[in-house]
């Protein structure tokens, strides 16, 4: 990813800001300009909770090369308790023990780095909670 | 007073045995566990480094402190796992919970010793007036060389400090620090894997800092070692804090609480400062905590703390240090472990 449209997602990837319409209360993860639901665009900014449950998951056992050090690694897609769905790659776990439903918690980890010269590029997983 | 007003830890969940480490290269696994005291070590995931650590612990002390993150004027990472040579990890970490823009932000370097430094820092700039809130982290991601004594002890962990002067958990009572110029432990500019003095770092670095530090602060603080009920000292492998402890007359139980390393392994910049948060979140109220770190080159910062009646509607309002050291452990093998630290060289395109 290019370095401008990492920096200009960090707000979303380091501390889950969303876009609360003040019009009808409808959440946007990433935030948008306008509401697609009451065409307001008046937002208030939000955090979005850290704790959710899997919705679906799959197993990525062929990885592309950045990634071949984790694999095989789930990636799923999470419904925080604010109700907004998010894919994410789900860590610190056993493939074979992840199950719909199972509760999560958003942690900040690396997603990826550009070689070993480029920059790191920081995110969240989903990491299940015991 | 000025004082710790938010503390927290995070350990990543890997474990691997030293018995699994001295397989591999042949040696004898009950003398390496004996020689120091550690039966195994944490290891980071690949996604886990200084600055995703150094988050996590500072989310945990902020659940502690309850404090609007926006009024944390200072925030200072120690470690020598720095994941960039030029940029720094305290702007990540600010980003991370919201404390920028108005922030002064730097990272510290002094071997073990880099965590002790930014709580030093931190609670400095508290002190003085010059921040109402500022946050000292010591992290690391530690490596040794495979095969070296290192390997068996370099572990990974991080702890975070929140200063203030209201609400505090834990005031500072005197600190102190002591210093001299020992090459006991470097790691030269380019190179990957830190190299050591062998016995050098023991008697010369380790112990006649340790010892300086502790007997430089209870005169300065006019105490003495049966005032304090925990104490934290640096704890490379498990054998060095319980020696210094009885050389300068601790009892072995003054020691238990905040000796995580058996089970931890070392984790250099967070090792004293994570013993500290293992007994803030035991400590009861009216408790004299004294802490001594070490970080080669050489030195020690100490610190007496003592523990007010605000703790304990803190302790459990992130997870204790106990808790992510002993549960929901995941143990791996040492093919794994080399893989996980980049120990194994893979062609360019990978």
């Amino acid at each position: 990813m290019a370095i401008p449209n990492y920096w200009r997602s960090i707000p979303q990837r380091y501390r889950y800001e969303a876009a609360k319409c003040t019009g009808c209360g409808k959440i946007f993860f990433p935030p948008r300009i306008v509401c697609d639901e009451c065409a307001s665009r008046s937002f208030e900014t939000i955090n979005l909770s850290r704790y959710g449950k899997i919705v679906t998951f799959t197993v990525i056992r062929i990885a592309p090369s950045q990634f071949v050090d984790q694999a095989p690694y789930p990636i799923g897609i999470v419904e925080l308790n604010d109700g907004i769905k998010i894919c994410t790659q789900i860590a610190d776990c056993n493939p074979d023990d992840l199950k719909i439903g199972m509760p999560v918690r958003l942690e900040f980890r690396k997603i990826s780095q550009d070689g070993t010269p480029g920059i790191i590029q920081y995110g969240y997983k989903a990491v299940p909670v015991k | 007073m000025a004082g710790i007003v938010g503390y927290g830890a995070y350990i990543p969940r890997n474990r691997i045995r030293v018995a699994d480490i001295a397989k591999t290269w042949g040696a004898d696994a009950p003398s390496y566990e004996r020689g120091l005291l550690l039966k195994e070590k944490s290891v980071p995931s690949p996604d886990q480094d200084t600055i995703t650590m150094s988050v996590e612990a500072l989310r945990n002390a902020l659940q502690r402190a309850k404090i609007d993150a926006q009024k944390i004027g200072a925030l200072y990472i120690g470690s020598e796992s720095h994941p960039y040579a030029v940029k720094p990890s305290g702007t990540v970490v600010a980003e991370a919970i919201n404390a920028i823009p108005d922030c002064h932000c730097a990272d510290y370097e002094f071997a073990c010793k880099a965590g002790s430094e930014s709580m030093f820092v931190a609670l400095s700039l508290v002190e003085a007036g010059q921040v109402e809130y500022a946050v000292g982290i010591g992290a690391d991601t530690s490596q040794g060389a495979p095969g070296d004594a290192l390997e068996y002890s370099a572990a990974a962990g991080a702890a975070a400090f929140i200063m203030g002067k209201t609400n505090v958990l834990a005031e500072a009572v005197v600190t102190y620090s002591y210093m001299s110029d020992t090459p006991d432990f470097w790691r030269r500019e380019h190179e990957f894997y830190p190299r050591h003095a062998g016995r050098f770092t023991g008697e010369p670095a380790y112990f006649s800092h340790t010892i300086g530090a502790t007997k430089g602060i209870l005169e300065k603080a006019g105490m003495k070692v049966s005032d304090f009920k925990h104490v934290v000292f640096h704890q490379p492998n498990g054998k060095f804090p319980l020696r210094v402890g009885k050389m300068l007359g601790f009892t072995p139980e003054q020691l238990e609480v905040g000796l995580l390393t058996p089970t931890l392994g070392n984790t250099y910049s967070a090792a004293s400062p994570l013993g500290l948060t293992a007994v803030l979140d035991i400590a009861e109220p009216g408790d004299q905590i004294l802490m001594v770190s070490y970080g080669s080159g050489a030195g020690s910062d100490a610190f007496i703390w003592k523990v007010t009646d605000k703790i304990t509607a803190v302790q459990n309002a992130a997870v204790k240090t106990r808790t992510l050291l002993d549960e929901n452990k995941v143990y791996i093998d040492y093919g794994t472990y080399a893989k996980y630290r980049g120990k194994i060289r893979m062609n360019d395109n990978n």
